[in-house]
C-alpha cells in the first residue's frame, strides 16, 4: 500500500510540473501567434467553436457548414475583404470549448463566431470579454452569453424571447388551451425558454395544467410524466428542449396512445434528421424556428442548393444561422471599412460600434431588417413550422 | 388507473436494471470486481442489434443471436486482456482498469457508429394493450421485458443451482483458493461468468433500447450505473438479490416521479439506497460478512 501511495504521489507532482509547464507554453504562443496575425496577414481569421461531435454535433455540423458556405461566397467574389475560417469542437462541453478557444486564438483568430451552444458558450464569452475580441454566436441562445458582455452578439433569438414568442404565437392561432409542458430543468437552455413562457402565458390567460421535469441523468424514461400531463387533460404538449429526449417523448406518447398537440422551439429542429427515426411520429409537430427551407426567395433557394451539395440533406435553422453569422459581419466589415491587418481588438471596438448602429440592418436567411440592441441581443421575427409528411412547412 | 399504469412502468423499468444488474453481480460474486464497464457492452450489444436490423435487414431473433454471440466475445476478450492480468492486483487496480475499459468501449462506438443519436426500431411487433376502454394501457415493450426478466431469472437460478459449470461458480464464489484446490479451472469459471453476463446485457441493450428506443454511445453508462446501484440495493453477489434490487429501484423511481417530484426523483433513489446500506451493509439479500479482526 506504501508503495501504491508514493507513485500515486510522484505522479501527481509531475502532473502539476507538466501542467504549469503547458501553461507556460500556452501563454508565450498566444503572443507570437497575435504578432504573426498583425503583420503578415491579408485575410481576417474567423474562428468557431461548436459540438463537431457528441450528442449535439448535429448543431455545431450545420452551423459551421452554413458558415464555410458563407465564406466560400465571400472569397469567390474576390473583393478586398477575404475570409479563413476554422471550426474547433467543443463537445458541447464548457471546458473543451475554453481550450478550443485557446487554439484559435493561438491560431490567430481575429473575430470569433463564439460557440453554437448554450452552456460552452457562456464560457468562451467571458474570454472573449477579457480578450477584446468580437464575437457573433450563431445559435447560443441565453442571455447568460450577452449579459454584461458588449462585444458578445446572438444570431438568434434569446431564450426568453422563445419562450414569450411560444406563448404568444399559442394564443394567436389558438392552438391549445389547457397546456401541459416538459422541459429539462438541468439544462440552461431549457429552463430560460420555461420560465419566460409561464410568465407570458399568464397574460395572455393561457391555462397551464401540468409541469414535468427531467434532467439529462433522466432523459430515458418519460413515462411518469406523460402519464401525469395526460391525466391533467392537456391538449397542447409545450416541448423547449432538445430534439434527442423530444424524441424520445414522441414515441413513448405514441406508446401510450396521447395525442395532444406538440409545440417545440428551435432545439426541436433536427428531429427529422435523426437516423431511422420514424417521422410519422413527428407529424404535426409544431415549432418555431427563424428558418423555413422552403421559402422561396432567391437567397433560400441558392443556400438551401449549396448545403445539399456539401452535406447531401435540407438545412436546419443551425446552418442558416451559421450563415447569417459570416455574411452579417461581412456586411460591417464592408460598412465601417474594416482592414484585415487591423489587430483582433481595434476590429472589436469597430464592430461593436457598428452592430449597433441604428442603421446597420441586416437581410438574411433567419429574417429581415435584423438589428441588434446594445445588449447583443437580436431583434426579428420568428416563423411558426409544422411537420407535414416528413418536411418542414410553413403555418403562416 | 393511472396509480397502476405507474406500477406497471415501475416493474418494466426495474426489470431492464433487474437484467444489467445481474451482469454486475454475478462479476462481483466470482471475480470480486466491479465490471464498470459492462454498462457499455449493453450500448455495443443495442449497436450491433440495430445494425443487423437496419443495415443488414435481418429478421429480429436473428439480430440478438448476433448481439449476444459479439457481447460474448467481447465479454471474454476484455476479461482476458484488461482483467486477467489483474487477478492478483489490488481491487483499486481493477477498478481503474474497469473505468478504464468503459471509456475505451465509449470512444470505439463513437469512432465507428459516429456521435449523432440514432433511433432504434422496437423489436418487439406488437402494438400496446389497451385495457379499460383505453383507461390502462400497457405497452407491449413493458411485456416482453418483465416476460424476459422472469424467465433469465429462473434459468439462471436453475443452472446455477444444477448445472457443473454453476455449482463451480458457486465454488469459486464461496472461496477462489479452495475451489482451486478441488480441481476447478478457476479462470475458465471466471471466463464463463463474463461471457453470461455480457450475454444477458445483449439482451438488456436491446430491451432498453426498445422502450427507450435512443441510441447514442453514452446510452449504456446512466442505466449502468442505476443498475449497478439497484445490485448494491439487493445485496451485490446474490442473484435473486439483483433482480428484487432492481424491481425496486425501477417502481421508486417511477413513483417518486410521479407523486412526489420530478426533480427530486434521482435524490430520492439514491436516498433509499443510503438508508438501506445504513440498516443492510451487505443490501436486502445479501450475506452477512463475519468482521474478521
Amino acid at each position: 500500500m506504501k508503495k501504491f501511495t508514493e507513485i500515486l504521489s510522484i505522479f501527481a507532482v509531475s502532473a502539476l510540473a507538466l501542467s504549469s509547464i503547458a501553461g507556460c507554453g500556452a501563454q508565450k504562443k498566444t503572443d507570437t501567434a497575435d504578432t504573426a496575425a498583425g503583420s503578415s496577414a491579408a485575410v481576417i481569421k474567423i474562428g468557431g467553436i461548436g459540438p463537431l461531435t457528441g450528442a449535439a454535433a448535429i448543431y455545431g455540423n450545420a452551423a459551421k457548414t452554413g458558415a464555410e458556405i458563407a465564406v466560400e461566397e465571400i472569397n469567390a467574389l474576390g473583393g478586398d475583404v477575404q475570409f479563413e475560417l476554422k471550426y474547433e469542437d467543443d463537445e458541447n462541453d464548457a471546458e473543451k470549448a475554453v481550450n478550443a478557444y485557446n487554439k484559435l486564438k493561438d491560431w490567430g483568430m481575429q473575430i470569433s463566431l463564439g460557440c453554437v451552444t448554450t452552456k460552452p458558450c457562456i464560457a468562451v464569452s467571458s474570454e472573449v470579454f477579457s480578450d477584446r475580441i468580437f464575437a457573433l454566436t450563431p445559435s447560443a441562445s441565453s442571455t447568460d452569453v450577452i449579459e454584461g458582455k458588449d462585444n458578445m452578439f446572438q444570431m438568434c433569438f434569446t431564450d426568453p424571447n422563445q419562450g414569450v414568442a411560444s406563448a404568444e404565437y399559442i394564443k394567436e392561432q389558438s392552438l391549445g388551451t389547457k397546456i401541459g409542458i416538459i422541459y429539462n430543468n438541468s439544462d440552461a437552455y431549457s429552463t430560460g425558454i420555461y420560465n419566460k413562457f409561464v410568465a407570458e402565458a399568464e397574460k395572455q390567460g393561457l391555462e397551464i395544467v401540468s409541469t414535468q421535469t427531467f434532467t439529462d441523468d433522466s432523459a430515458n424514461d418519460f413515462s411518469s410524466q406523460l402519464n401525469a400531463v395526460k391525466a391533467a387533460g392537456a391538449d397542447l404538449l409545450f416541448l423547449p428542449i432538445y430534439y434527442t429526449p423530444a424524441s424520445l417523448i414522441l414515441s413513448q406518447a405514441d406508446k401510450m396512445q396521447y395525442e395532444p398537440k406538440f409545440f417545440g422551439v428551435d432545439g426541436m429542429d433536427g428531429i427529422l434528421t435523426l437516423e431511422n427515426f420514424d417521422t410519422k411520429l413527428a407529424e404535426g409537430v409544431m415549432l418555431l424556428t427563424p428558418f423555413a427551407p422552403d421559402a422561396e426567395d432567391e437567397l433560400t433557394q441558392k443556400f438551401v442548393e449549396a448545403y445539399k451539395a456539401k452535406m447531401g440533406d435540407v438545412p436546419n435553422q443551425f446552418a442558416a444561422d451559421g450563415y447569417d453569422c459570416v455574411y452579417s459581419i461581412y456586411n460591417a466589415i464592408t460598412k465601417a471599412g474594416i482592414k484585415a491587418d487591423m489587430s483582433a481588438s481595434d476590429m472589436c471596438e469597430t464592430l461593436v460600434a457598428t452592430f449597433t448602429s441604428p442603421e446597420f440592418v441586416y437581410d438574411g436567411l433567419t429574417g429581415t431588417s435584423v438589428t441588434w440592441e446594445a445588449t447583443g441581443e437580436v431583434s426579428k421575427k420568428p416563423k411558426g413550422m409544422v411537420i407535414e409528411n416528413g418536411a418542414y412547412i410553413g403555418m403562416d | 388507473m393511472t396509480f397502476i399504469s405507474n406500477l406497471i412502468n415501475g416493474i418494466s423499468l426495474g426489470s431492464v436494471y433487474a437484467i444489467i444488474a445481474l451482469g454486475y453481480t454475478m462479476v462481483y460474486g466470482i471475480a470480486k470486481m466491479l465490471n464498470f464497464a459492462h454498462g457499455d457492452v449493453i450500448m455495443i450489444g443495442a449497436y450491433m442489434s440495430f445494425c443487423a436490423t437496419t443495415y443488414l435487414n435481418l429478421p429480429v431473433p436473428v439480430a440478438i443471436l448476433i448481439a449476444m454471440c459479439v457481447c460474448t466475445v467481447l465479454g471474454i476478450v476484455i476479461e482476458g486482456l484488461a482483467y486477467k492480468p489483474l487477478r492478483r492486483a489490488t481491487s483499486l487496480a481493477v477498478l481503474i482498469t474497469a473505468i478504464g475499459v468503459s471509456y475505451f468501449l465509449q470512444n470505439i462506438a463513437l469512432i465507428i457508429w459516429g456521435s449523432a443519436p440514432k433511433t432504434f426500431s422496437s423489436v418487439v411487433p406488437f402494438g400496446s394493450l389497451r385495457l379499460f376502454n383505453g383507461g390502462l394501457i400497457i405497452t407491449a415493450e413493458s411485456v416482453v421485458t418483465v416476460l424476459a426478466n422472469i424467465v433469465i431469472m429462473i434459468s439462471l437460478a436453475i443452472f446455477t443451482k444444477k448445472s457443473k459449470m454453476g455449482k463451480a461458480m458457486r465454488a469459486v464464489s464461496e472461496d477462489k483458493d479452495a475451489a482451486e484446490l478441488m480441481g476447478i479451472n478457476v479462470n475458465t469459471t471466471i471466463s464463463v461468468t463474463f461471457a453470461i453476463g455480457s450475454a444477458l446485457a445483449a439482451i438488456a441493450g436491446v430491451l432498453l433500447c426498445s422502450a427507450y428506443p435512443v441510441l447514442m454511445p453514452t446510452t449504456g453508462s446512466m442505466p449502468g450505473i442505476k443498475a449497478f446501484t439497484a445490485a448494491v440495493f439487493g445485496g451485490i453477489g446474490s442473484i435473486p438479490g439483483a433482480m428484487l434490487g432492481g424491481i425496486l429501484l425501477g417502481i421508486i423511481e417511477i413513483f417518486s416521479k410521479s407523486y412526489i417530484s420530478t426533480q427530486l426523483s434521482d435524490a430520492i433513489v439514491f436516498g433509499v439506497l443510503i438508508v438501506v446500506l445504513l440498516v443492510k451493509p451487505t443490501g436486502l439479500l445479501g450475506k452477512k460478512i463475519a468482521e474478521k479482526v
